[in-house]
């Protein structure tokens, strides 16, 4: 029977298909509109062009969005995401300062290329500050049984200043050229960001569909009573989700600070839960949780970052890039919409038939 | 008598908490800086949370039909440009005015409209309002525009003596918060708009069933909050005299502190608007604080905010716990 399906009403039952329509669109505006948007030329030994900034400035996104799924496929949501990559930026970008501890603080000192803090200490600490911020998220949720939504919230609000506190307050301008590697740096002509994405794309992917975590995350997200009545710890199954996306966002907060170079409380990571969570809804993964998609979340990623990039290719000034982000929200919610859902499957059946 | 006594207090327990926090940090913040007890620091509080409180108004009644609305500080972002970019050309404010709440109520008539007839979450909604807001703001001027109108510097300008008192006064816009909050208290409690809202809040499902006007009603509270935010535009750009795409910056999150802080459940149902007012007190009080010590920075607010929310959550979810059981 299923091979009576014709191929391209399967492809279009595929979740990745809507995500990758969208993406050809923008792609084939770029295409008309921007003929130099495609050029991709090497310099210093590495690519360079359009599409390799989409891919390293979508490298945050697509790993704050990677946590994000699975959050959202338990059904709940976590908005402390921008200020956990805050907080994790400003704990690099101090225990890097090597004034630290010293009480004769200089320029000199200050913006000297070198730090008193081994480098593996200093991305254990940046990633575990963060582990740290979501497992306070993941034990609000799942043992003190506040709503996400509310929990986060708390994180939310104070994070960022906490980074500040962190950082004293202070925009804090890194000078260690070995940190820079996990922002700037290249591996065989490619940007490393791209390496670190697909190493935690892996990890996540090969835990959710090779173990059983990924169908209990679903189960958990259908119908948490039923999931902890067939004997699965759903409180364990939430707390993990939630360290999940601290860690994403940890990582993301390490690659963010260590491209711009500094770490500051307010702007780091400023928007990024909106961002992640309209990465995850363009992906097709639903707000009330259940079925959720690695991939198509990461499209979703790239389909923002394609969008941004090609309006600033086209010059508009990115404050007002706002606007057009809002216009394309609203062109997925209406795409997304059960309305327009309805109406295109009969579209596509009337033909069909 | 002691029962009744008993019923009330329990019945009440989350708005007693907030106005004894409010009084608890108030005392402690005069206690500390005896400055703070002029009660002219009190009248401050007012004038200069005038926007957040009108912002919170409107947010509380998006809070208890179980929704939120984010897009409140991209509206007074965007009526601040606007109404700035208007004065410049000479547009009379008799004109401004009233056209920047059209706007507003427009605005969050859209939002909701999308909310309920597209059934999309109006987290994402409004996300997209707050987006849509900021950016319009930053297309109608990229930097911050001072406004010359004299009406508006006179209503800015202008002390209103408080009765009674001798030297305590308020200014004009921060009159707007408290009037607004009659209008709004009346709203909810007296009028069958309000109980339908707090119907909706509780169980959407079964208001439908019983033949409440949901779908109007939501939109209805949307457009309200949209009008609540144009209006606290308004009054920022007469405090402040200027307009720019970046202003209030994070006030959505303020306005849900002061909301949640205020007792109203983000699950719907349950809060009102009396809370709320303390809820903004909280907050004002808190950053008054931070300004008479001085050396404490701003971030410590934030932090201040986000835990007194926690201690919030709390209590209510031992409240309401409690009375499950009971």
């Amino acid at each position: 029977m299923k091979n009576n399906i014709p191929w391209f009403r399967r492809f279009r039952e595929n979740r990745l298909f809507w995500p990758l329509v969208a993406l050809a669109l923008i792609l084939i505006v770029d295409a008309i509109f921007a003929p130099g948007f495609f050029k991709i030329g090497i310099l210093d030994g590495h690519l360079y062009g359009n599409i390799v900034d989409v891919f390293n400035n979508s490298a945050p996104l697509m790993l704050v969005a990677l946590g994000m799924t699975l959050v959202i496929a338990t059904g709940g949501v976590d908005l402390s995401v921008g200020a956990v990559i805050a907080i994790s930026a400003a704990m690099g970008a101090v225990l890097i300062n090597p004034a630290l501890g010293n009480k004769l603080i200089s320029n000199d000192i200050l913006t000297k290329d070198a730090t008193n803090t081994p480098l593996w200490l200093i991305v254990l600490a940046t990633l575990g500050a963060g582990t740290l911020c979501g497992l306070w998220n993941g034990l609000l949720v799942s043992r003190a049984r506040i709503q996400p939504m509310v929990a986060t919230l708390i994180l939310m609000v104070a994070g960022r200043g906490i980074a500040q506190l962190i950082t004293n307050g202070q925009i804090m301008t890194i000078y260690y050229t070995p940190y820079f590697f996990f922002g700037n740096g290249f591996i065989l002509g490619l940007p490393v960001s791209i390496y670190i994405v697909a190493a935690v794309f892996l990890f996540a992917w090969f835990l959710v569909r090779k173990t059983s975590i990924g169908l209990f995350i679903e189960s958990v997200g259908i119908n948490a009573k039923a999931t902890y009545y067939s004997g699965i710890s759903e409180k364990n199954i939430k707390l993990f989700v939630y360290v999940f996306s601290g860690f994403c966002a940890a990582i993301a907060g390490l690659i963010l600070s260590s491209y711009v170079h500094s770490a500051d409380g307010n702007n780091n990571g400023l928007n990024y839960e909106l961002d992640a969570i309209l990465a995850v809804v363009i992906g097709g993964t639903l707000m009330s949780g259940g079925r959720f998609s690695l991939l198509a979340s990461l499209v979703g990623a790239l389909i923002i970052w394609t969008f941004t990039i090609t309006m600033y290719t086209f010059g508009v000034p990115a404050n007002a890039l706002l606007a057009g982000r809002a216009v394309l929200v609203l062109l997925v919610i209406l795409l997304y919409s059960d309305y327009s859902r309805r109406l295109l499957n009969r579209i596509f059946d009337l033909r069909g038939s | 008598m002691a029962q009744r006594i008993k019923h009330f207090l329990l019945n009440n327990a989350p708005l007693l908490t907030t106005i004894t926090i409010f009084i608890l940090v108030f005392m402690i913040g005069g206690w500390l800086y005896p400055a703070m007890q002029k009660p002219q620091v009190f009248f401050n509080l007012f004038i200069n949370t005038a926007s957040l409180l009108i912002v919170s108004i409107g947010m509380t009644f998006v809070i208890i039909t179980g929704g939120i609305d984010l897009s409140v500080a991209g509206m007074i972002a965007l009526t601040s440009a606007a109404s700035a970019a208007l004065l410049v050309r000479g547009t009379s404010p008799v004109i401004v005015m009233p056209l920047m709440l059209v706007m507003g109520v427009a605005f969050g008539f859209t939002l909701g409209w999308i909310i309920h007839f597209l059934k999309v979450q109006p987290f994402i909604v409004t996300l997209m309002g707050l987006f849509f807001a900021r950016g319009m703001a930053y297309i109608i001027t990229l930097e911050a525009l001072p406004i010359q109108d004299l009406s508006y510097r006179m209503l800015a300008l202008t002390k209103v003596h408080i009765p009674f008192m001798g030297k305590e006064y308020l200014y004009i816009p921060s009159l707007v918060g408290p009037l607004l909050l009659l209008v709004a208290i009346y709203l909810s409690y007296y009028t069958r708009f309000g109980r339908t809202v707090y119907a909706i809040g509780n169980n959407e499902q079964s208001a439908r069933l019983m033949g409440l006007p949901v779908g109007r009603t939501k939109i209805t509270v949307y457009a309200f909050s949209g009008f609540c935010s144009a209006l606290a535009g308004i009054v920022w750009s007469i405090s402040l005299l200027s307009g720019y795409g970046g202003y209030a910056p994070g006030m959505e999150l303020d306005a849900i502190a002061s909301v949640v802080i205020g007792g109203t459940l983000l699950t719907g149902g349950v809060g009102g608007v009396i809370g709320t007012l303390f809820g903004v007190l909280i907050n004002g009080t808190i950053v008054s604080i931070l300004q008479f010590n001085g050396t404490l920075s701003s971030w410590w607010t934030r932090i201040g905010v986000g835990v007194l929310t926690l201690i919030f959550i709390g209590i209510q979810s031992v409240f309401y716990m409690r009375r499950k059981h009971s």
